[in-house]
This record gives C-alpha cells, sequence and structure tokens, in this order.
C-alpha cells in the first residue's frame, strides 16, 4: 500500500477534558485510503472517545481533523455521514421487528407525491445488499436474522450512502468463527473499493487477520502505531498493557492457606456456553485464589457468570466438593456457599435507592429466607461491624448506597457476600473504578479472605494484583482459555506472553 | 449507543452530599391538609364531628369511611407497585369476590367461610395476575388487562345476569355497623394495614419485594427468588381488593357485578402515587398510601361540601394528577433546576 | 413464513371459524342483513380501534378514548342544540382532540411519563368535563343528523351499508395509507420497535410520538362523531369502557402490544371478531350476555401469549445478551 499518499484522515492534537479527566491528550491517528486500521487498546485508553470526536458525537477540546486533505469540523453524527464517515455500532442499532428492507431505506424511502413507492425502495434495499454480495430475504424481520447477517445489515445500511470512512465498533464480538469470516470478507471488498475502514475490537487474532495497520492507545495517550507485520503480539500486548515488566508491587502471596490433596471445591469441567465463552476447565481449592487474566473481551466476565450460574452453561459441567452440580440460577449457587461480586456495580450488583444497611444484609438474609428476619438491631450491628472491618466510607447505615464513592460501594458488595459466609466468591474487576488506596486495601482483603479458608476466583485487568494475590492464574484470550500458570510461575511477564502467544 | 458520558472516575474526593430529605409523608400530609384548610375557611361547619344514634357523625368521619374501599385496594396496590409492577384488574376482582360472597351467603354458608372463599377467590385472581408477569414475562399493564376485561363477565356469571340482594347481619356489622362510636370498617383497614406492615418489615418479604422493583437483576445475582417475590405481591393485591368487594357489597348488601368496583384501580394507583411512590418501583410506603386515598376522598367530599357541582370531581382530579405527575417527573426537574441555574447564572453577571 | 405475520393470520382463522361457526349453526347468519348490522354497530369502536393501533404500533396505550366519545356526542349535542351545524361541530371538535392529543404525545415523550398514566389523566378529564357540560342525554336534531342515520347503500340480499359503516370504511382507507404508505408510518412503526435505534437511525422520535397521539386525538373524535349521530344524541356516560373494546380490537387483530409489529387491517378484524361474539351469543338466545366479556378476556390471554412465544423468536437472536 502506498502510505505516501495523502491520508484520508488526519487527526492531529486530539485533546478531550471531562470534568476530573483527561480522555484524550494530544493523541494522533492518520488513516489511508483503503485500508483496514485496527485501533487498540484497554478500559479507558480513549478510542472510543477518539472515535466519537471522528463522528461527531463529541467536540474536541484541542486538535484538528482533516479529511482527504481539508480540515473540517465535526459537529454532530449528522455532519460526520454527509461527509461520508458512517459507523455500525457493537449493539447493532437497527430495528429488529422491522423487516430487512425496512431497515435499510428508514428515513430514505423513495417516495412520489408524498407516498412511499415500496417497489423502488425495496429494490434499492436488495441493490443495497447485492453490492456487498448478501444474500438474504429483504421481507425477512431483521430480528429473525443471524447476528452476523444483522451487522452486515448495518454496514450495508451505512455504505448505502457515499461513504469515505467505516468505522466498525467491535463488530465481532458475538459472532462464531464462520460468521467473523463473512464479515472479513465483505469488509476486503469494501477495502478493495478504497473505503477505509476503522476497526474496533479486542480480539487480537482477528487483528492480525484483517487488519492492514494498528494504532494503539492507552490512558488516552498515543502508545504507538505501525503497519500489522511490524507488530508483533509480545509488542502489541506490552503497548497495550504499557506495564514496566517485572515491577510487582507487592510479595507473592504464600502457598500455606491452601488445603492440599483432596478434592477441589469447586472444579469446571469443560463449561461453557455457544457464543458466548469456549469450553473452559477451571478447579479452586479452598484458601486459593486463582486469577482470571486477559485483555478486554477476552472472556473473564463471561467466566465468572458461567462459575456463578448467572449464565446457564450449555456445555461441561461444574463439581462441587468432586459432586457434579448443574446450576440453573444463581439462587442456586448461593444456597451451595456461592457468592458474586460482578464487574457492573450499578446494574448487577448494588440496590442504589436502598440504604447501605440494606444493602449489606441482603445476602445473608436471603440465605436465611422469608421468615427468619434478622431483627433491626442484627441489621444494625452486622452493618456496623462491616463498615468499621472494611472501613468503608459512610456517615451511617442508613445513607443510599448510590450516594457513595465507587470504591466504598465495591466494598459494600464485598461485606454483603461476607456476611452470608461463602465458601466460594467470585470477584469481577473488584478495583475496577476506585482510586488507589482502595485498591491496596482490596487487594489486602482478598488476601485474608484466602487465609481464612475462602476459595477465591478474582478476574481483574490489573496484572499487578493479579500477581500480588494469585496461586494460580487462569489466561484467557478471544473466550477461550489459553493457558495456566501456577506459583513461582506467576509474573507479569509471563502473563503477557501467555496473552501474546497463540 | 455510544454512552456520552466520561468514562469512571473515581468520586471519593468529592465530599459526600449531606442533604437530609424530609420524611416521606410530609408531602401528602401537606397536601391533605391544604386542602381540608381551605374547605374548612369556606365551610367551617366541615370539621364538626358529632355523636348520632351512638357513633360518630361528620364530614372528616365522612372522608375516612368512604375511603375504606379504596384504602384496602390502594395497600395491595402499592405493593405491587414495590415490585415495579401495577395491576389493572383489581376493580374486577372486587366484582369477583362480591359476587362470590353473595352467592354464598345465598347458599347459606355460615360467615367465616363465606369470608375465606370470597378472599381464596382475589387471591386465585391475584396469583393469576403474577403468574402472567412472573412467569410468563408479561408486562404488567397488558398481564392484569386480561382479568380486567374478563372479570366482570366471571362476576356476572357467578351473578347469573342479575343483582342479587341479601340480608346478612355480620357482613352489615361489618361494613356500615360500628364498634362504640368507631365505625366497624377502620377497624378492618387498620388491621389489615398491621398485617401488611408485619408481613412487609417483620419479615423480609418488604425488603425483597423493594430490591426486585429497584433492581431485578441485582436482585436475582444476590440470591432473591425474584418470581416468588412477584407471585407474592399480585397475590397480596389480589386479597385486599377482595377484601374492599366484601366491605363494599357488605354495605349495598346487593352484588352489582357491572357497576361495583368501577374506577377503583385507578384511584389505588393514584392514591399509591400521591403516598409519594414511584410508579418505577422499589419503595413501598403502606402510611402514606392511606394518605393518599384522603387526600382523594376529602376532594371529592370538599367539592360537594364547598357547592361546587360534583361534576367537577372528575376534572379536579385529572388537574391533581397531572400536577402530581409532572413535579415527579425527573426529566421536568432537571430541566427546571437548569433554568433556574441559568437564571442564577445570568444575575451573577 | 414470517413469524410476525402469524398474530393476523390467526386473527383470520378465528373470525372466519367464528362466522362459519354461525352460517352453519344458524339460518339467515351468513345475509348480507347480519353483516351489515356488524359493520354498523362496530363502527365507533373500531374507528377509535384504528387511532389506538397507531399508539399501540408506537409502543404506547390511550385509555382516554372512550371518554373522548362520549365528549364529543355530549358536546356535539350541546352545541347543535345552540344552533351550531353538526359539520361544524365536529370540525371545531377535531381542532381539540388533535391539540389534545398532541399535548399528551408531548407529555408523554418529552417528560417521559408513561402512556398509560398520561392517557388515564386525560380520560378523567374528558369524562369530567361531560358532566360539566350536561348531567343529561341531550338528543341531537338536525337534519344533516337525521340523514346520516337514515342512510343506507342498499347491498344484495336484505342487508345494507349504513352510514356508520361508510365513515369507518373511509377511516380505514386513511389509516391504511398513513401507516403503509407515507414516511410517518414507517417511523411508527419503527419506534414501537426500538426507540433508541430509531433515533440513530435519524427517525424523529419526537415528532413522530406527538404525530401518533395527534392523528389518534382526531380517529376518536370521528369515533364520537359516528357514535353522536347513529344513536342522534349525546349522553355524558356514553361509551364507558369502550378504550378497552378498543384495546382488545387491536390486541385481537394481531397487533403486538410491546408495539413495533400489527396490521392497521387486523384491527378491523378484531373489532369484527368481538362482534361476532356478540352476534353469535344473541342469535343462540341461551347463551349470557356475561360470556361476551369472558370469551373477549380469553381470547386476549391467547394472543397475548402468542405475541410473547412470537417475540422470543424474533428477538432471541437480536440480543447478544439475551439469556
Amino acid at each position: 500500500m502506498d502510505v505516501s499518499a495523502r491520508p484520508r484522515v488526519a487527526m492531529r492534537g486530539i485533546t478531550k477534558t471531562f470534568p476530573g479527566v483527561k480522555a484524550l491528550d494530544g493523541v494522533d491517528f492518520t488513516l489511508q485510503p483503503g485500508e483496514v486500521h485496527a485501533l487498540l487498546g484497554e478500559n479507558g485508553a480513549g478510542k472510543s472517545t477518539l472515535i466519537k470526536v471522528l463522528t461527531g458525537v463529541l467536540q474536541a477540546d484541542a486538535g484538528t481533523v482533516e479529511l482527504d486533505g481539508k480540515v473540517v469540523r465535526i459537529g454532530s453524527p449528522a455532519q460526520a455521514q454527509d461527509l461520508g464517515i458512517n459507523t455500525v455500532y457493537q449493539e447493532v442499532n437497527l430495528v429488529p421487528t422491522l423487516s430487512v428492507a425496512e431497515n435499510l431505506t428508514l428515513e430514505r424511502q423513495i417516495t412520489r407525491f408524498g407516498l412511499v413507492d415500496w417497489k423502488k425502495t425495496t429494490a434499492r434495499a436488495e441493490a443495497a445488499l447485492a453490492r456487498l454480495g448478501i444474500a438474504v430475504d429483504v421481507g425477512r424481520s431483521l430480528g429473525s436474522c443471524s447476528l452476523a447477517v444483522q451487522q452486515l445489515v448495518a454496514i450495508a445500511r451505512a455504505l448505502d450512502r457515499e461513504t469515505r470512512v467505516l468505522v466498525l465498533d467491535e463488530p465481532t464480538a458475538s459472532l462464531d468463527a464462520r460468521e467473523v469470516e463473512r464479515l472479513f470478507s465483505v469488509l476486503s471488498d469494501i477495502r478493495a473499493r478504497g473505503i477505509s475502514i476503522v476497526f474496533i475490537t479486542h480480539f487480537i487474532d482477528q487483528v492480525y487477520a484483517i487488519a492492514d495497520r494498528i494504532t494503539v492507545l492507552r490512558n488516552g495517550r498515543f502508545a504507538g502505531t505501525g503497519p500489522v507485520a511490524e507488530v508483533p503480539r509480545m509488542r502489541l500486548v506490552t503497548m497495550m498493557l504499557g506495564k514496566q515488566i517485572e515491577s510487582d508491587f507487592a510479595a507473592r502471596p504464600t502457598a500455606d492457606s491452601i488445603v492440599e490433596g483432596a478434592t477441589p471445591l469447586v472444579a469446571a469441567k469443560g463449561l461453557g456456553r455457544s457464543r458466548l465463552m469456549q469450553p473452559i476447565d477451571l478447579s479452586v481449592r479452598a484458601g486459593e485464589v486463582v486469577g482470571l487474566a486477559g485483555l478486554l473481551g477476552s472472556g473473564r466476565t463471561e467466566t465468572a457468570k458461567l462459575l456463578f450460574g448467572a449464565e446457564k452453561a450449555d456445555q461441561g459441567r461444574l463439581e462441587i466438593d468432586g459432586e457434579a452440580v448443574s446450576l440453573k440460577s444463581p439462587s442456586q449457587a448461593i444456597a451451595r456457599g456461592f457468592g458474586f461480586c460482578p464487574e457492573d456495580r450499578k446494574h448487577d450488583g448494588l440496590i442504589l435507592g436502598l440504604s447501605v444497611r440494606e444493602n449489606l444484609i441482603l445476602a445473608l438474609q436471603c440465605r436465611r429466607g422469608w421468615w427468619r428476619q434478622l431483627s433491626r438491631a442484627e441489621q444494625d450491628r452486622l452493618a456496623g461491624e462491616m463498615i468499621q472491618a472494611l472501613g468503608i466510607a459512610t456517615p451511617d447505615a442508613e445513607k443510599p448506597v448510590g450516594q457513595l464513592s465507587g470504591g466504598n460501594q465495591q466494598k459494600v458488595i464485598l461485606a454483603r457476600w461476607l456476611l452470608a459466609k461463602p465458601r466460594f466468591l467470585i470477584l469481577d474487576e473488584p478495583t475496577r473504578g476506585i482510586d488507589i488506596g482502595a485498591h491496596a486495601e482490596i487487594v489486602a482483603l482478598i488476601r485474608r479472605l484466602c487465609r481464612e479458608g475462602l476459595a477465591l476466583v478474582v478476574a481483574s485487568s490489573e496484572l499487578e494484583e493479579i500477581v500480588a494475590f494469585s496461586h494460580r492464574v487462569v489466561v484467557l484470550r478471544d473466550r477461550r482459555k489459553v493457558s495456566e500458570i501456577a506459583g513461582e510461575a506467576i509474573s507479569q511477564k509471563t502473563i503477557v506472553e501467555a496473552i501474546a502467544n497463540s | 449507543m455510544i454512552p456520552v458520558t466520561p468514562p469512571p472516575t473515581e468520586t471519593a474526593a468529592r465530599p459526600p452530599r449531606e442533604k437530609k430529605s424530609l420524611p416521606s409523608f410530609v408531602w401528602p400530609l401537606m397536601a391533605l391538609a391544604t386542602i381540608l384548610v381551605i374547605v374548612g375557611l369556606i365551610e367551617p361547619a366541615f370539621f364538626s364531628i358529632r355523636i348520632v344514634e351512638g357513633r360518630l357523625y361528620g364530614s372528616l368521619v365522612d372522608i375516612v369511611y368512604r375511603g375504606t374501599p379504596i384504602m384496602l385496594i390502594a395497600l395491595g396496590m402499592a405493593v405491587v407497585i414495590g415490585t415495579s409492577g401495577i395491576d389493572l384488574s383489581v376493580g374486577s376482582v372486587v366484582a369477583i369476590a362480591s359476587a362470590v360472597m353473595a352467592h354464598y351467603i345465598h347458599e347459606g354458608w355460615d360467615p367465616a367461610s363465606v369470608i375465606a372463599i370470597s378472599l381464596a377467590a382475589g387471591l386465585a385472581c391475584g396469583l393469576w395476575n403474577g403468574f402472567l408477569v412472573a412467569a410468563l414475562g408479561i408486562q404488567p399493564i397488558i398481564a392484569t388487562l386480561i382479568l380486567m376485561v374478563a372479570g366482570r363477565g366471571m362476576a356476572l356469571m357467578i351473578n347469573g345476569g342479575r343483582i342479587p340482594t341479601f340480608r346478612s347481619d355480620f357482613f352489615s356489622f361489618v361494613s356500615s355497623g360500628s364498634i362504640w362510636i368507631i365505625p366497624t370498617r377502620l377497624f378492618l383497614v387498620v388491621g389489615v394495614a398491621l398485617i401488611l406492615w408485619a408481613l412487609l418489615r417483620r419479615t423480609a418479604f418488604g425488603l425483597f419485594v423493594e430490591a426486585v422493583g429497584a433492581n431485578p437483576s441485582a436482585a436475582r445475582l444476590t440470591g432473591i427468588a425474584t418470581r416468588t417475590v412477584t407471585l407474592g405481591a399480585y397475590g397480596i393485591a389480589g386479597v385486599c381488593a377482595a377484601l374492599a368487594g366484601l366491605v363494599i357489597t357488605g354495605d349495598t348488601r346487593s352484588s352489582d357485578a357491572v357497576n361495583v368496583g368501577m374506577w377503583s384501580e385507578l384511584d389505588a394507583i393514584l392514591a399509591v402515587v400521591l403516598g409519594g411512590a414511584s410508579l418505577s418501583g422499589g419503595r413501598i410506603y403502606l402510611a402514606t398510601t392511606l394518605l393518599g386515598v384522603l387526600i382523594i376522598q376529602s376532594l371529592t367530599t370538599s367539592i360537594l361540601m364547598t357547592g361546587l357541582p360534583p361534576e367537577y370531581n372528575l376534572v379536579v382530579k385529572a388537574v391533581v394528577i397531572l400536577a402530581v405527575l409532572l413535579i415527579q417527573a425527573p426529566k421536568l426537574r432537571i430541566q427546571v433546576a437548569n433554568l433556574a441555574a441559568a437564571f442564577r447564572g445570568r444575575g451573577a453577571k | 413464513m414470517r413469524e410476525r405475520r402469524l398474530p393476523i393470520m390467526a386473527t383470520f382463522v378465528v373470525f372466519v371459524l367464528l362466522y362459519g361457526l354461525g352460517g352453519l349453526t344458524f339460518d339467515h347468519f351468513m345475509s348480507t342483513r347480519v353483516f351489515g348490522n356488524l359493520l354498523t354497530d362496530n363502527a365507533f369502536v373500531i374507528i377509535a380501534g384504528l387511532g389506538m393501533t397507531f399508539v399501540i404500533l408506537s409502543g404506547g396505550i390511550d385509555l382516554s378514548v372512550g371518554s373522548m366519545i362520549g365528549f364529543v356526542g355530549i358536546a356535539t349535542a350541546t352545541l347543535v342544540s345552540h344552533g351550531v351545524h353538526p359539520l361544524v361541530a365536529i370540525m371545531l371538535l377535531l381542532v381539540l382532540g388533535v391539540v389534545l392529543g398532541a399535548a399528551m404525545g408531548y407529555v408523554i415523550d418529552a417528560f417521559e411519563i408513561q402512556p398509560f398514566i398520561v392517557t388515564l389523566t386525560a380520560m378523567f378529564l374528558l369524562r369530567g368535563l361531560c358532566f360539566v357540560i350536561s348531567l343529561d342525554s341531550v338528543p341531537i336534531k338536525h337534519p344533516f343528523v337525521t340523514a346520516f342515520s337514515d342512510f343506507q347503500i342498499p347491498l344484495p340480499g336484505d342487508g345494507w351499508v349504513s352510514g356508520p359503516a361508510l365513515v369507518m370504511i373511509a377511516m380505514l382507507i386513511v389509516a391504511l395509507v398513513i401507516a403503509h404508505l407515507t414516511r410517518f408510518g414507517a417511523n411508527v412503526y419503527a419506534v414501537g420497535g426500538d426507540a433508541a435505534s430509531a433515533l440513530l437511525l435519524g427517525v424523529p422520535v419526537r415528532r413522530t410520538i406527538v404525530g401518533v397521539y395527534a392523528l389518534n386525538g382526531a380517529f376518536g373524535v370521528m369515533a364520537g362523531a359516528t357514535y353522536a349521530f347513529y344513536t342522534s344524541s349525546g349522553y355524558p356516560l356514553a361509551a364507558s369502557g369502550v378504550e378497552l373494546d378498543a384495546i382488545a380490537s387491536v390486541v385481537i387483530g394481531g397487533t403486538l402490544l410491546t408495539g413495533g409489529v400489527g396490521l392497521v387491517i387486523g384491527t378491523v378484524f378484531g373489532g369484527l371478531i368481538q362482534g361476532l361474539i356478540q352476534t353469535l351469543i344473541i342469535f343462540d338466545g341461551s347463551l349470557d350476555s356475561w360470556w361476551i366479556r369472558i370469551v373477549i378476556g380469553g381470547l386476549l390471554f391467547v394472543f397475548i401469549v402468542l405475541q410473547k412465544v412470537i417475540m422470543r423468536s424474533v428477538t432471541a437472536l437480536g440480543s447478544p445478551q439475551a439469556a
């Protein structure tokens, strides 16, 4: 490819500040005509902010955007579309109850005397699909089509207008291998027509399968760019994580607490769910912490939810104390002494309208059942104990939990499960969105819990933490387990290698 | 859709807002007091209470007395709304319970058995609604619409298409009699309110209902049997509606399946909303719900007392609901707050 | 087989079965006279149902249409008794209905208050206004109204098409054109299917919602006028509960209560099915009238469950998180 040609898009020095955080700090990004450019980065790296600036959803505080050599101001998504910048979002943003043709032509129907000419309109829809080589009955309701077809229809709609840049925001997140292949063959055709494609994904393998160039962002800054051939996997992962390898902030945990021999407390054997997670083997003993490591979208949360029964497994089995059980719902898991601190605290964890006290005692009350209500005095005592034990910063236990800070909310969820006295605790991103001081406290807490004989599975994107508390680390990539590292072999370096290597 | 919110940040540094919120009963109580004071100024006789034939009489007593059936229904409705649901069928359940009651009084059953079978009918109706919502996952408005449409037909069928009348000293006593100088039905409402309060606050049921209403996903992941909780809430609403049916029918001594409890679902929902509960669920307020009923009933009575033609009743009610809804709407609050901020901003310059 | 067309197929099957059942059981049931009466008697419910179809397609609901019919009746009667020509009265009320509908649509969309509650307020308001205008039945005496209620187009056999039936057919054509041949119609389906996506696809959601309720207001007024002219009177309690009949017509007509899926023509059959049930029970003579409500309730249940099953199959693939 002729990289020296005038770039299709040149973003220079893009800066965007939100209250309290600099989301983008002088980022450069160039896009050549007819290339697939992968944009990568971990959570909070700034890639979605950058894309929003390009597609007019957000306005940059500083920096310029050039399109085919001309400086442009993109004030709204509509303006971006008029400039030929079209976007397809991760969750297919089409209407499932409408037909394929209706979705393709909404607000663009061909009208005569104010009335829609459906014959011509449908023909236009069919032509748009035919250009991408998609054969689908346009009269079908979109929702009954496979996700891959929906994704392709969304692309067809985007390309139905004159397009210079096509932005694909995680288009493959819920597609299976065959569907990805089909999508990629369409992308290759589009590339051949000279359209530039920005491709955001978490799947490393896919980057190497389709992308021409890679740009990596980290913490709102430009971290590196280059042709795919010149960026090996190991360098890519290091660029994304950006950690100075081998700078563990604390000593490794000792293995004393682990109950040796005997059967594991919990063991997953080939546990999986189609479209969600490839079958995985994983076992935890009492007093042991198993870390789940991997990049964003590698399947950490999915694994945690499968173990807890929040997502029903359709393959493999789960054994508790060596006995096979099938968990159909979280309440069955909880009855067997499981606990789960979800990644999305506000949606899956806290009940924001209720007080700190009510949130704290909820899991314990569930284990006790409806009739054996904890007396108010007992509730106050337990809540007080937990607020003190975990250092939850709240003026009193009656404050609505929604008014606490992120770190304190996380502690409330942890405390909720500690009160229920589980044997097995699953923590998904326990340090997400909380400050550094709270980080260290939570890491210390995890170590203390495992010394007290709990079995823990902890999913985290922070490799430092994983190394600091894990006895074993299960490494995930692209929704499957790629490696398991135990004991002294655990280091950031070995984990990064496991993530990078095929 | 790309969320336009900035990435998550640690908010510990920000000092927690120290704003004491008023207790939940203040607003409805103030609304009620306002109405009463205005009416009292126009018509001082409003507040007079006398004892006639050994029981209390007067407009204030009348408000409470007439409000009791809706109070019973609204208590059940408050629980359903707590789950972020709604029950449109309570009016029809009132009719069904009324018909069942009349039927079995004619069959010569003793009062206890009649009560038991009428309440059982109400429970069955409630559980049916709960089944549609919890097990089949049908939207509450739609699910309860079915019984709303069919229920009065069933009641008519039980009545054989007639309006059966009956004599029952026991039910007359329960509905329109009095103990000492206080109407019996007040004891009934207080009793039901206390039982419900105990069920909600002396067992974990209330907490579970509120958890399910506020965040069903988190409630499930915490181990709450969300379906059972929902089923229970609708069951309670059914029983409460049936009780209201007993009170109304005991008073009229006849079961008019077409008209009994007409519009009561709307009054009950309105009472719960006036009581400060959000239709999106998450909190149950029993006491303020009762206040809500009193507000509605005193509006009705006041319109009569102040000489306004009774036909204005519905219009006034509509205006009051609209006002309350707009005040409650978070969207409007935000817009008003923005406007105020903009105004202050300009004033500062 | 297009799954989303399954409910409407069920509607046709139910209609044909009921009609066939009547024809096999009773003489004269299949006469044009019975059919003409079926159209006439159910015309105002069906007209109200047509407006309701748009509301439900957009994902909303309207509880005020019964009160609207009563209000239009009493208001027309009072205006006519003051010497206003009935058509002028209807024109005035049409403007009022459209404005009130648009206001409801605006409140629903702008303040995000549930349509159920907003239209409930309108229901109280309109019914209250009925009583404010008059507590008694007011006759409508005007040559135009007499001509309307006497108007007949003879059909082969002993039947005829009446004025109300003609109005209904005219309104049906209007509804069909708006729903299926305009961008507005397509946008109604899109908003009801997924409002957030529709917005990203460029659909003016606010304008569509306001338009839907305004249109529904116009249909409500037309239903009220049809009813008032047909009965030649206005009565403040008229058409109580007709909102339920209208909603039932829409649902039995195969429109999804959650919005986005359904056909205007289905509502006509949904209304006729209710009328058929009534006619059958009257023909039978031994069955009591309450069976009408119970059977309609049962049909509602069947259709709602059918919709649920279909929506699962339509959206199961649509959302990656579907459990």
